[in-house]
């Protein structure tokens, strides 16, 4: 009975550590210098605007202090980060062309498979750059634009001059300043007005070098009335020594457009994980966003939507579970600046084997926007004694005419309850299982089929990972 | 092949970070084909008697063996002891969020038989139990117990009963806080299930329920120990007299 479970485990752990022999065709030194930077741009043939707007940010992130608030990040040491790896490969349109070992690493994560069954394009980035992209013909024909940035910069230079971190400028903070310096690699998805796009997108983000940092940089605009369903996925291997990911997403969605942005996200847990994601949101349009973390060794992630036109709409659903060694530090901010805005936040953590999670969301509610609805709610479950949980939902207001429903619990995995289920004839692993399943309920329904498959996996993996 | 399916010997049981002996030298015989009933004031041990008997990790056995279908209980897992055929009706039944009635019966008929249980196949077996015990088919899927009525969580209580269809089936007073139409639905349940090879023990406070089941032995527990065990006149003796003699009677205990 126990050696089954491990051997399922086994199986299951090695699909997203498989390690690929470091195959690259240009790689920068560790560290972060003026001239790295210079490589990198020189290396990806940039025009000089882009050159211009790497060395500043370099000069920024230099001039920044580190958060003095959140994960400690004392342990990450840039001089020890490769900031640039280009695998040994172009970028390809046909799995067939990916190289064997990059393509066979795809396949194991289900991604090609996802392609053929419900997805309308995908992306592959691995290390500093996209390996495969494409897009089904129906949506090139509607005029809908998904790519690698590289190829953005190139074929839209003047739209990326126009949006390219303008939502999330490299002053925000010492890690934005980062990616503007090091950025390389992610997608871009341009939806014009009035096409809905009904099978989801999916860019999959995988690092295989260790000591390396991966940057990558989301861009996506969807025009008036239109509909996009995003899907980000993310995990690396585990090594001994530390990763950073600081991606950055960028998303415009404009009037009375909805774009779902979904995260899945699995990093090893060797990984500092210091995203930065924000929406901004015009008149009657709807950001919702599912975010599921599961892995790296500290995460700090707070998606941001900012409802800026009249009757704009955010929604976000979250789970974070972390387990031994993990401090995952997330949640949602949410700034009302215009009149009859509304928000939701969901919220769920879990915590297991002495793993901490930390709620920390801000809602922000400015002077002039009236009207405005929200609501708050965060749950977390803490599976034994030594994990750990907190919660700080900052909630801001500038005026009374407004309408806020905020909720917060921290528990325990109940005892009783697993003797219940337990009574039934259900192991007590399941049970908890069962009662974790239960709990993010809320969140797999809101994902698509698979993924709510993979999160529940997830979950049994980590649950599992107790016993052996 | 023996008739008995539970030997109780000289049980102790103390509340784990507790000094106080809750069940100080419990015996009790039951054989197949046999309906038990336990009665007893409050405080008396009657439930922490249901919990360790299904392995309740609060509660811990000082001495004494609990052997079921010949097998010695004392250090068998809870899920184990639901598959040996040990099933409890919970005087309050957890609420799990997010699991529906159906998924969480069919997860455990599965665990339970060992055999996967077909989702179409499941469900007709689930409706038609529901049926029998006037419940309405959406209860199917709801999540487990969570806004249920107090009346609600008892019949699914017995729901899980007769789908799990225990060897032994303790009742942790199913009928307290049940008024009489839903009392005849749980004494229904278990005539319907009862048979030659499977077993009663039910805990109760009031006599209502033995209107409608017919126990073969009735017991009073009192101050950690069964002091009296007999027919069920013993019953109609509770119920005209109270506890009170019964108590004068075993004072010095």
């Amino acid at each position: 009975m126990e050696k089954k479970k491990t051997h399922v485990e086994d199986i299951d752990r090695r699909i997203y550590d498989i390690k690929n022999e470091l195959n690259y065709s240009f790689k920068t030194d560790s560290g972060l210098t003026k001239e790295i930077i210079l490589e990198i741009s020189r290396e990806k043939n940039e025009p000089n605007w882009m050159k211009e707007f790497r060395l500043k940010s370099l000069e920024i992130y230099s001039q920044k202090p580190f958060p003095k608030w959140g994960a400690d990040l004392s342990e990450l040491d840039m001089d020890n980060i490769v900031t640039y790896i280009k695998p040994n490969t172009q970028i390809k349109h046909s799995w067939d062309e990916v190289p064997e070992d990059i393509k066979n690493t795809f396949e194991l994560l289900g991604l090609p498979q996802a392609e053929r069954e419900s997805l309308a394009g995908v992306g592959a980035q691995y290390d500093s750059e996209v390996v495969y992209h494409n897009i089904r013909q129906e949506l090139i024909d509607m005029g809908v634009i998904y790519t690698d940035m590289e190829t953005a910069l190139r074929e839209y230079e003047d739209v990326l001059k126009e949006y390219f971190m303008k939502l999330v400028p490299p002053t925000d903070h010492k890690f934005a300043a980062l990616h503007g310096a090091v950025w390389s690699g992610g997608s871009f998805v341009y939806v014009p007005e009035g096409v809905k796009v009904d099978i989801p997108l999916q860019s999959y983000f995988r690092l295989n070098a260790p000591g390396a940092g991966q940057f990558e940089h989301t861009l996506i605009i969807v025009e008036k009335n239109a509909y996009l369903h995003f899907i980000e996925g993310c995990s690396a291997p585990k090594y001994k020594v530390n990763n950073l990911h600081a991606g950055c997403v960028e998303l415009f969605v404009k009037e009375n457009a909805t774009l779902r942005y979904s995260t899945i996200e699995n990093w090893s847990k060797n990984m500092y994980n210091l995203n930065t994601k924000r929406a901004v949101v015009d008149r009657n349009g709807t950001i919702e966003w599912v975010s599921g973390s599961f892995g790296s060794k500290v995460s700090m992630l707070y998606p941001m939507s900012i409802l800026r036109g009249e009757g704009a709409r955010s929604e976000f659903t979250g789970v974070t579970f972390a387990a031994k060694g993990q401090y995952l530090d997330t949640g949602t901010k949410v700034i009302h600046a215009a009149s009859n805005t509304t928000s939701t936040v969901n919220s769920k953590s879990i915590s297991k084997d002495g793993g901490q999670v930390f709620y920390r969301g801000l809602l922000r509610i400015s002077k002039n926007a009236t009207g405005c609805k929200s609501t708050v709610s965060c749950t977390s479950l803490m599976l034994d004694n030594e994990s750990k949980s907190d919660t700080l939902p900052i909630i801001e207001i500038d005026n009374d005419n407004i309408d806020i429903g905020h909720e917060a619990k921290i528990g325990r995995i109940s005892d009783d309850a697993i003797f219940y289920l337990m009574s039934r004839g259900i192991s007590e692993e399941e049970a908890k299982a069962m009662i974790v399943r239960g709990f993010v309920e809320p969140i797999t329904k809101e994902l698509p089929l698979e993924y709510a498959v993979e999160l529940n996996n997830l979950i049994n993996i980590e649950l599992e990972g107790a016993i052996g | 092949m023996s008739k008995n399916i539970l030997t109780i010997n000289n049980l102790r049981v103390k509340i784990d970070d507790e000094n106080k002996e809750i069940l100080n030298g419990i015996n009790l015989k039951i054989n197949k084909g046999e309906v038990h009933v336990i009665m007893g004031p409050n405080g008396g041990g009657k439930s922490t008697l249901a919990y360790t008997l299904m392995g309740h990790p609060k509660y811990k056995i000082i001495d004494g063996e609990i052997f079921f279908c010949g097998n010695l209980l004392n250090e068998v897992k809870t899920h184990e002891r639901a598959k040996m055929g040990l099933f409890l009706s919970f005087q309050y039944p957890e609420e799990i969020n997010g699991v529906t009635v159906e998924e969480f019966l069919r997860t455990a008929k599965t665990a339970l038989t060992g055999e996967q249980q077909k989702i179409i196949q499941f469900k007709k077996l689930i409706n038609s139990k529901m049926q029998e015990l006037g419940m309405s088919e959406d209860y199917a899927s709801r999540y487990l117990n969570v806004g249920f009525s107090g009346g609600e969580k008892k019949k699914n209580e017995i729901l899980q009963m007769s789908i799990l269809n225990p060897k032994l089936a303790i009742l942790d007073e199913t009928d307290s806080g049940l008024d009489v139409d839903a009392i005849k639905i749980v004494a229904d349940g278990v005539n319907k299930i009862k048979n030659e090879e499977n077993a009663f023990l039910i805990i109760t406070h009031y006599n209502k329920l033995l209107e409608y089941i017919k126990p073969d032995f009735v017991h009073i527990l009192l101050n950690g120990r069964i002091v009296k065990s007999g027919g069920v006149e013993l019953a109609n003796e509770i119920d005209e007299s109270g506890y009170e003699k019964i108590r004068n009677e075993f004072a010095s205990i």
